[in-house]
């Protein structure tokens, strides 16, 4: 994570579940990153797949940061900035870790599958077994290594689990492509998304979907 | 696209400005049409060989041509522009071929109400047509059109000229590869409106103004002119930016004085700012350009939507705000931003924090700089020009 100044992080450098996202798109892509930060998955994108890369950020010191780096980023947020978009004028819109910060997920879900002609998402899970025995025995609300917030101070408003993402999904007659359960570190699990062990142990989950249009 | 037969009238020795002389009617949205016309400019660097390197600045309303770093033939100071425009600048003359236009209705050497009106031998003074932001912007057409460039590389300006680069966007999406629309607006609100309406009031009250006709009196109407200063001079500051200069501090006194002199160093820096002003501006034109500003409204132009009205862009945008700035505030910008998306046009949106108001953007601001600058940097990449 550069601050200003300094160069957006090299592909090495990369977060490990942001590497996947860029896996899982194409060379020469659109894609829109909602919540892009300071643009370190764009930068790669734009630099490595020649994708035209676009942004939206809701802080503004990473907006600015993005600009500077050349990046095509607009202060915004998912809440309500989507709505203008037209439907399928992105290849690919990926939002990452940010879902759970919105105030309306299902609208939002339902926005980035409208935009994207695939959407990648990727959030923390609420259903990891350390969350559940926190609430348990503590009897405290959950706070981990990775979702290290007080309840008091947390942007994370709409957690979910993995099966909760799932029925949304279904809800909303978005097809799930594909699915990866990841461990904290962004390191996959082979577990398959709607079985419950996967629920259980994966800090976090990264879908691509796609909502068939009938028209 | 071609001119009929453009000249550059440099002969003149009392005309200090470099000026287009255009021998071909202007028609304009008010339905006159002016038989000739002449656009006074001023240029900075060099054009490259493929002629992809040019950059339009678009002044605001009391700027003129003279943005860059070179001495103002009127004032003795420099340009307006020289935070930004110079070598190793944001906008480098080394780099770039920087061209700036006093626009049409100005009082820097373009055709405007103080200059002679051909048929009449005089100055047009009221006679002259009211102008629009898009009739200054078929102006500055031509002259991009005699310098022999197709394609700007960019098309920059802050308030009014942030008006001018939209208006260059939509009429003309094939000409501009890069737009920088700087606290500015898509159109000038009912705030706006009454604040220029009381500087032409201001003006008209002056009993010099003579309804236009003041200029072979040898006497203008200085007095209004600069009232109608120091009330715009007030909104382009922000209340924060007002108390960390002035505070409430008295001007070279220690108690006040019971009475109307200029106790307050605010009082006597607004006065300061009106008395240089009517040094280098024209009343008619003030009149003039306020107007044009009023009547902008880009999205009516274009049937009430400004994504109709930016539809065909192919323009790389940047669009730049001030948090301070209660002129022309951010949400502003975010209009035009999310009419931009709408139409999937590549736009990158950028809030500056600074208490300096509306006139952040002639100011030294480093985050402004650094957005501008790697804006530009990438735009001159996806161009083909070389970034150092």
């Amino acid at each position: 994570m550069s601050a200003d100044g300094g160069t957006v992080a090299a592909a090495s450098s990369l977060r490990a579940d942001l590497q996947l996202v860029a896996a899982m798109i194409p060379n020469g892509s659109r894609v829109l990153d909602v919540g892009c930060g300071e643009g370190e998955l764009l930068a790669h994108l734009a630099r490595s797949k020649g994708v035209d890369a676009r942004g939206m950020e809701l802080s503004q010191s990473g907006v600015n940061a993005c600009v500077r780096h050349g990046l095509s980023v607009i202060q915004g947020d998912a809440d309500h900035d989507l709505q203008d978009y037209p439907s399928a004028s992105f290849d690919y819109v990926v939002l990452s870790q940010t879902l759970q910060a919105t105030y309306r997920p299902r609208l939002v879900l339902e926005n980035l599958v409208r935009i994207g002609r695939r959407a990648i998402v990727s959030f923390p899970n609420f259903g990891h077994w350390r969350m559940r025995l926190g609430l348990m025995l503590d009897g405290r609300m959950p706070r981990t290594p990775f979702l290290a917030y007080s309840w008091y101070d947390t942007p994370n408003i709409h957690f979910c689990t993995v099966m909760d993402f799932v029925a949304l999904c279904d809800d909303l007659d978005v097809t799930v492509e594909r699915s990866l359960t990841l461990d904290r570190h962004g390191r996959p699990f082979r577990l398959n998304p709607r079985a419950g062990l996967a629920n259980l142990l994966a800090e976090q989950a990264l879908f691509l979907l796609r909502r068939d249009r009938t028209s | 696209m071609s001119l009929t037969s453009p000249t550059i009238d440099f002969s003149s020795p009392q005309e200090r400005h470099d000026r287009l002389t255009v021998a071909e009617p202007l028609a304009l949205d008010c339905g006159v049409s002016l038989p000739s016309y002449i656009v006074a400019y001023r240029t900075y660097g060099a054009l490259n060989a493929a002629r992809s390197n040019a950059v339009l600045v678009c002044h605001a309303l009391s700027g003129d041509q003279y943005a860059g770093p070179e001495t103002h033939p009127v004032t003795g100071k420099t340009g307006w522009w020289t935070t930004v425009i110079g070598p190793g600048k944001v906008l480098d003359t080394e780099r770039y071929f920087i061209v700036c236009a006093n626009v049409l209705g100005g009082c820097m050497g373009s055709t405007g109400p103080m200059e002679v009106n051909p048929a009449t031998g005089k100055p047009w003074g009221l006679t002259f047509p009211v102008i629009t932001i898009a009739d200054m912007v078929r102006a500055q057409v031509k002259l991009i059109d005699h310098l022999g460039i197709d394609t700007l590389f960019c098309v920059i300006g802050g308030s009014m000229g942030a008006m001018q680069v939209l208006e260059w966007t939509a009429s003309y999406p094939n000409r501009v590869f890069s737009a920088v629309p700087i606290a500015g607006a898509a159109r000038h609100s009912a705030q706006n409106i009454a604040f220029h309406e009381v500087g032409r009031q201001a003006i008209m009250a002056d009993p010099d103004w003579n309804n236009g006709d003041y200029y072979a009196s040898g006497r203008g109407p200085e007095r209004g002119l600069s009232v109608a200063r120091m009330a715009a001079h007030i909104t382009y500051l922000s209340e924060q930016a007002l108390h960390r200069k002035f505070g409430r501090n008295l001007q070279d006194r220690r108690k006040v004085t019971y009475g109307f002199d200029a106790d307050f160093q605010v009082e006597s820096y607004l006065r300061h700012q009106g008395n240089i002003f009517v040094e280098r501006f024209d009343a008619n034109s003030y009149l003039y350009i306020t107007r044009a500003c009023d009547y902008f409204d880009l999205a009516a132009e274009h049937g009430g939507s400004l994504a109709s009205a930016l539809r065909d862009t192919k323009a790389r945008f940047c669009l730049i705000s001030f948090t301070s700035d209660w002129l022309y505030p951010t949400p502003e910008s975010k209009a035009i931003v999310h009419a931009l998306n709408a139409v999937t046009a590549n736009v990158s949106f950028v809030e500056i924090a600074t208490d300096k108001g509306h006139d952040a953007f002639l100011l030294d601001e480093p985050e402004f700089f650094a957005t501008l600058r790697g804006f530009l940097d990438g735009c001159a990449r996806h161009r083909g020009l070389a970034v150092p």
